[in-house]
C-alpha cells in the first residue's frame, strides 16, 4: 500500500530525480520528507530552502549543472515559484514541479482538496509561454506521471507541472511498481558537435535545442532576457519572434507525444463526463451506475491538462450531445470545453468549491438532470 | 601582446555584441577586470567556473566573459548558485549582485546561504543605488541622500552588508572599493579559495544615477572619495567609534572555519547508506 506522495518519490526516483528543493507545505511535506530519507542513499541531494522561490531556484541551477531536479508544493509555495518558472521557460531548463492542490485563494484550505490551481498552472507566470502540465487520479498514476514528467521535461527542455489533488497525495492503495525493464526513461539530447559550434538555443527540426551540461566543455550564456540562438539578450525583432515561436512550436509540434486522455464508453455515449484527477473517479463510479440504468454515458479522463487536449474533446462531440465537466473549481477546464465545443454540444457543469470531493452520487444527479 | 591583452583575449568572449551595457566610467568593468585577474592568477580552467548573477547593471557582467555563465531572476542569484554547487561541486562558482539584488530582494537568500555556509564567492558591488533602474533608492543608500524616489531625503538608515555577512555567517568577509584595485583583486582571490561562503562587497560609484543626484561629481571624483573615506582594517582596529562614523573599514574582515555544507551533506550520504544496507 503505498500513498499518492509517495508515489510521486518513487517515480521521481525512477526517472533519475537526484535533486530536490523544498519548502514545507501541507498537503505536499511527505515528498520533502521522503526525499530527504533516499536521496542521500542514492547519491543524491535534498535540500530545504527558505522559501519557494529559493527552491525553484536551486532546482534550475541543478538542473543546468546536468542533474534531474525536482520540487513539491501547494497553491501558496506555487505562486511563489511564478517567477522561476518562467526563467525555466525561457532558458529551456528541464525540471519539475509537482502541485499537491488545496484549496484557495491565500492560506486557503491547508488540508482540503481543491482543482483551482489549474489556471495558475497555465497562465500563473508573466508573458506568452507554452507549459505541460499533467494530472494524476491514482495512486499509481502518480507513479507513472511523475516519470511521465520528467521524460518530457528532458526531452522538451522545459519544466513540466504535476498536479494532485490533496486526497489522491493522501490516499493509499494497492500499486505493484512497474517492472524495471518496462518503464522508459528518456535523457536531454547533448550535443555532439564540438563546443566552438555549439548553439544551445538553435532552431532545429524538432525545434529542441541540445542541452548541454555546466562543466562539460560548452560553455555557455543562460539568462531570463530574450536571447539569440547562442544564449545572448537580444533586442532585434528578427531574432525575438523565431525564438518565441519556436518555445511555442517545440510544444505545439509535438502534442501527440505530450496529450494523454483516456476514453471509457465513450463510443455510443450520449453523455460523455469530462474529468481529471479525484473527480475522474467519482465520474467513472457515476458512469458505471448510470449505464447500469441504461443511459448511454462515457467518461473523458483527461491526463495531460495543459496543453488542451483539443483532439480528444472533439472526438466525443462526434457522438455526444452533452457534456458534463464536473470540477473542483469555479469553472477553469469547462470553460476550454466550452471554447472547443463552440455551441455544437450542450456542456454542463457541476463546481464544488466547499473543500469536500464531488461525489459519484452529485454526479449521477446531474446526470439524471440532463436525460 | 600586453599583460592585458592575453587577459582580454583569453577570458572576454568574442562573440558577444560589444559594447557593453555599462556607463562610460562606471566602477563595474574595474571589479571586472579584478575578478578576471583573480581567476587568471588561480589558474582555474574556463570550463569548471560557473558566474551566477541577478538582475541590475552589475548582473549584466558574465554575459562579457567565457565562463559558464547564468543571468538569474532579481536577487535570486544565490539560489540558482546553491543547486549548481550542490549538484556538481567541482565547479567553482561565484556570484555577482548589485546591492539591491542581494540585500533587498534577495536579503533572504543572502543571509541564508551564509548561514548554511554553501561553498560559493558572492561578489557584491555597492553603489548606494538601483542602477539599472534609473536610480531609486536601495537598502545601502545612506540617511539623508536623495534618489530618484527619495526626492526629498532618504528617511531610512542603511545597511552595512558586510557587517550583516559577517553576522549571519559567512566565513570570509571583505570590503574593497574599486579605487582600492590591488586590495580587490586580493580579496577576490582569497575569497575564491576560501572553502565555504565567502563574500567581497566591492564599494563602487554609480555616477550616472546616485553621483548626480547627490551633487559628487565624476567617476574620478567619487573614486577620489572612496580613497579619502577608506580606512584598512588594520588602522580601524587602533581608531576610536566616533573617528571611524561616515568611513568605511577595508580589507579582511572576518577568515574562519565552519563546517561547509557540501562536505557535511557527505557525512550525511553516507549514514543514509549505512541505514538503508542495514
Ligand atoms: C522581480 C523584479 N523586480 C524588479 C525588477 C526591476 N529591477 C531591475 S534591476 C533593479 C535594481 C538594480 O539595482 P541593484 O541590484 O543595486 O544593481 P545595480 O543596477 O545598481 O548594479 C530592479 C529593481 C526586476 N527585474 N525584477
Ligand atoms: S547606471 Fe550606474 S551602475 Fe549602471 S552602468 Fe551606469 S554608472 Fe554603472
Amino acid at each position: 500500500m503505498l500513498q499518492g506522495n509517495e508515489a510521486v518519490v518513487e517515480g521521481a526516483l525512477r526517472a533519475g530525480c537526484r535533486f530536490f528543493a523544498g519548502y514545507p507545505i501541507t498537503p505536499a511535506t511527505e515528498i520533502s520528507e521522503i526525499l530527504s530519507v533516499k536521496l542521500p542513499q542514492v547519491d543524491g541531494t535534498f535540500i530545504q530552502m527558505e522559501d519557494e522561490i529559493a527552491s525553484l531556484g536551486a532546482v534550475i541551477g541543478a538542473s543546468l549543472a546536468g542533474v534531474k531536479s525536482m520540487t513539491a508544493t501547494s497553491g501558496p509555495g506555487f505562486s511563489l515559484m511564478q517567477e522561476n518558472l518562467g526563467f525555466a521557460i525561457i532558458a529551456e531548463v528541464p525540471c519539475v514541479i509537482v502541485n499537491v492542490m488545496r484549496g484557495g485563494p491565500s492560506t486557503g484550505l491547508p488540508t482540503s482538496p481543491s482543482q483551482g490551481d489549474v489556471m495558475q498552472a497555465r497562465w500563473g507566470t508573466h508573458g506568452d509561454h507554452p507549459i505541460i502540465v499533467l494530472s494524476a487520479s491514482t495512486v499509481c498514476e502518480c507513479y507513472d506521471i511523475t516519470i511521465k514528467a520528467f521524460n518530457l521535461s528532458e526531452k522538451f527542455r522545459t519544466p513540466v507541472i504535476v498536479l494532485i489533488d490533496e486526497v489522491v497525495g493522501h490516499m493509499r492503495e494497492k500499486m505493484a511498481l512497474s517492472d524495471e525493464a518496462e518503464v522508459e526513461i528518456f535523457n536531454r539530447l547533448k550535443p555532439t558537435v564540438p563546443p566552438e559550434w555549439y548553439l544551445p538555443f538553435e532552431d532545429t527540426p524538432s525545434g529542441i535545442p541540445a542541452m548541454a551540461n555546466f562543466g562539460e566543455g560548452y560553455r555557455y550564456h543562460v539568462t531570463g532576457l530574450t536571447h539569440d540562438i547562442r544564449g545572448f539578450p537580444t533586442s532585434r525583432p528578427d531574432e525575438i519572434g523565431p525564438f518565441i515561436d519556436r518555445l511555442h512550436r517545440k510544444i505545439s509540434q509535438h502534442f501527440s507525444e505530450i496529450q494523454m486522455a483516456e476514453y471509457y464508453e465513450t463510443e455510443d455515449a450520449e453523455l460523455t463526463i469530462v474529468a481529471y484527477g479525484c473527480v475522474a473517479r467519482s465520474a467513472r463510479r457515476a458512469m458505471i451506475e448510470a449505464r447500469e440504468k441504461g443511459l448511454k454515458v462515457g467518461l473523458l479522463k483527461l491526463i495531460t491538462i495543459w496543453p488542451f487536449v483539443r483532439s480528444a474533446v472533439e472526438k466525443v462531440l462526434k457522438t455526444s450531445k452533452n457534456l458534463l465537466v464536473p470540477e473542483m473549481n469555479m469553472g477553469q477546464i469547462s470553460r476550454e470545453v466550452k471554447r472547443v465545443n463552440r455551441g455544437v454540444a450542450k456542456v454542463f457543469t457541476l463546481n464544488k468549491v466547499d473543500g469536500t470531493i464531488i461525489t459519484p452520487e452529485e454526479i449521477g444527479n446531474r446526470i439524471k438532470e440532463i436525460f | 601582446m600586453s599583460e592585458v591583452t592575453k587577459l582580454i583575449h583569453k577570458y572576454l568572449r568574442h562573440d558577444k555584441k560589444f559594447p557593453h551595457v555599462w556607463c562610460p566610467g562606471c566602477g563595474i568593468g574595474i571589479m571586472l577586470g579584478a575578478l578576471i585577474r583573480a581567476i587568471d592568477r588561480i589558474g582555474y580552467e574556463k570550463d569548471e567556473v560557473v558566474l551566477v548573477s541577478g538582475i541590475g547593471c552589475s548582473g549584466r557582467l558574465p554575459v562579457y566573459v567565457d565562463f559558464n555563465t547564468l543571468h538569474t531572476t532579481h536577487g535570486r542569484a544565490l539560489t540558482f548558485a546553491t543547486g549548481v554547487k550542490l549538484a556538481k561541486p567541482s565547479l567553482k562558482v561565484i556570484v555577482i549582485m548589485g546591492d539591491g539584488d542581494a540585500v533587498a530582494i534577495g536579503g533572504n537568500h543572502f543571509i541564508h546561504a551564509a548561514r548554511r555556509n554553501i561553498d560559493v564567492t558572492a561578489i557584491i558591488v555597492n553603489n548606494s543605488i538601483y542602477g539599472m533602474t534609473g536610480g531609486q533608492y536601495s537598502p545601502t543608500t545612506p540617511y539623508g541622500m536623495r534618489s530618484s524616489t527619495t526626492i526629498y531625503s532618504n528617511i531610512e538608515q542603511d545597511f552595512k552588508i558586510s557587517e550583516l555577512a559577517v553576522t549571519a555567517g559567512a566565513v570570509f568577509v571583505g570590503r574593497g572599493t574599486v579605487y582600492h584595485a590591488k586590495l580587490l583583486d586580493s580579496l577576490i582571490e582569497k575569497a575564491i579559495l576560501k572553502e565555504g561562503f565567502s563574500v567581497v562587497e566591492v564599494i563602487s560609484h554609480c555616477h550616472t544615477q546616485y553621483g548626480r543626484q547627490n551633487r559628487l561629481g565624476t567617476a574620478v571624483e567619487m573614486m577620489e572619495w572612496q580613497r579619502d573615506n577608506a580606512v584598512p582594517v588594520e588602522k580601524a582596529a587602533t581608531m576610536k567609534p566616533e573617528e571611524l562614523q561616515n568611513k568605511m573599514v577595508i580589507g579582511i574582515l572576518v577568515n574562519k572555519e565552519l563546517p561547509v555544507y557540501q562536505n557535511e551533506y557527505d557525512k550525511i550520504r553516507e549514514r543514509a547508506k549505512g541505514i538503508a544496507g542495514r
